[in-house]
């Protein structure tokens, strides 16, 4: 029996099995927050739910979010403009993880590129001109370097304002390590 | 035939399926135009020269997202209804949001299908298709090395939570392609596109091709596309994965070369030296195989 007979045989596509490594963890101060969060998250639509946290984590109160973990830059710009930003977010799967805090950065010369997870922008040192972003894999990276190519860093719009996915947090760090760079 | 399934930055784009064409530097399907800059229509685009030296233009499934997941979850409500045409070779899974749920569903349709397609997957669908523990399902990701870590990180759900411990491994990417496939978290066959670029099967590396050498490859949006586009439409070609992933690679290091990179190239300067790239490195391979027969 292959692997995919087996996930059949446990949930067809009429009741697909419970995923969560796509899923990701909101925690917050107090309770309250947590009824604050749940009502502006489901008012703009998102699928999420509230549950108790896994034993990992260590701060917040006795509730949390469960949401999709692609879209975290679009969910934590809802609740920060809504004032209820969360103090941690987490995978469910692995709530010790850490988004990466490595760069690694590459000088062409006239360009200087950097890189973050798996997005990387260039710009043109003499003119602080975004030439090229590149990387990812969500729907909204090409939608990021339309809007940034061409454009200068102070210009640009910052990933973190109209991405929405994880890529897009990726390239908002490299954004910020440039701005540090230049 | 080769089916392609992507986005386009674009929140106004429909879900359209059709046969791609190339006018200047826009992708055309269904009377619909996508600028080619980079993701999907990058892709598209590559898929579309390689047809101009052999087998048919791809047939893409494209719909407007910019990162909502709007888009992508109505293509993939489409795609569980298993609606690939029955000629369909090869599937490549491009710019979509990463969704397991829907990614499973998807999979479950193609394994419905009267015959089983090649299955190809990078971007956002990779990152689904290993997220979901099902990644030895596919024939081929082609993955660059900040993905491979990913796909090697047995833990992260994104490549935004890969621990640096194995971000740190950039340099090794023959140990990260061996922790992949430890984990269950590779397709059968990997385009690993780097310097240099890394055939690899569970065996270990079957071919690593590194010249010629354009440094300002990395940092050009589309670059990547092109190659998986490239591999993509050979082996909707009938070309077998292996061989198809080194041609490919091969013939976009020479299209790059041709065009005469900096950082700040655009893709489509690539794009047009894809015909000229893949007909040389045919021909080459042909001398090859014709020595070897001799």
């Amino acid at each position: 029996m292959s692997l995919l007979s087996f996930f059949k045989g446990k949930g067809s596509k009429d009741s697909p099995k419970v995923e969560t490594q796509d899923r990701g963890i909101l925690v917050f101060e107090h309770t309250s927050e947590v009824i604050r969060a749940e009502t502006v998250l489901k008012g703009a639509g998102w699928k999420i739910r509230v549950m108790g946290p896994p034993p990992e984590i260590r701060t917040g109160c006795d509730l949390v979010i469960e949401f999709p973990l692609i879209e975290e830059l679009n969910i934590l710009r809802t609740l920060e403009a809504a004032g209820a930003k969360p103090l941690q977010v987490v995978p469910v799967n692995s709530p010790l993880l850490q988004p990466v805090d490595i760069f690694q950065i590459k000088d062409y010369g006239r360009y200087l590129m950097v890189r973050a997870a798996n997005m990387k922008l260039t710009v043109d040192k003499e003119t602080l001109t975004v030439v090229n972003v590149s990387g990812g894999g969500c729907p909204d990276v090409p939608y990021l370097a339309q809007e940034m190519v061409g454009k200068s860093l102070s210009e640009a719009p910052a990933p973190e304002t109209i991405g929405h996915t994880l890529c897009g947090y990726a390239l908002q760090l490299a954004y910020e390590e440039m701005r540090r760079q230049c | 035939m080769l089916a392609v399934v992507g986005t386009v930055p674009d929140t106004k784009f429909p879900l359209v399926i059709g046969r791609v064409s190339l006018r200047g530097e826009t992708v055309s399907i269904d009377g619909m135009g996508a600028p080619v800059n980079r993701g999907t229509p990058a892709l598209l685009a590559a898929a579309v020269k390689v047809s101009e030296v052999l087998g048919q233009p791809p047939v893409g499934y494209l719909v407007g997202d910019i990162g909502l997941g709007e888009g992508s979850r109505r293509l993939y409500a489409l795609l569980s209804e298993n609606s690939f045409n029955g000629d369909t070779g090869a599937i490549a899974f491009h710019y979509l949001q990463p969704d397991v749920d829907w990614h499973n569903r998807v999979l479950f349709a193609i394994q419905e299908m009267g015959h089983r397609p090649v299955l190809i997957a990078d971007a956002g669908f990779m990152y689904a298709a290993k997220m979901s523990g099902m990644a030895p399902e596919y024939d081929l990701f082609t993955p660059d090395v900040g993905e491979l870590a990913f796909l090697a990180d047995e833990e992260a759900p994104h490549p935004f939570y890969t621990r640096g411990f194995i971000l740190h491994e950039e340099m090794k990417a023959p140990e990260l392609i061996r922790r992949a496939y430890q984990h269950e978290n590779a397709a059968a066959c990997l385009l690993v596109k780097g310097q240099p670029d890394y055939i690899a099967d569970r065996e270990g590396i079957h071919a690593t091709v590194d010249m010629p050498v354009e440094e300002a490859m990395e940092a050009i949006g589309g670059t990547g596309d092109t190659v998986t586009g490239m591999v993509a439409a050979l082996i909707g070609a009938g070309i077998e994965v292996k061989e198809a992933a080194v041609l490919a690679a091969r013939a976009n290091r020479l299209a790059g070369h041709l065009a005469r990179p900096t950082p700040a190239t655009q893709v489509m300067d690539i794009i047009e030296q894809i015909p000229v790239a893949l007909e040389q490195v045919l021909k080459e391979q042909s001398s090859v195989s014709g020595h070897r027969h001799a």
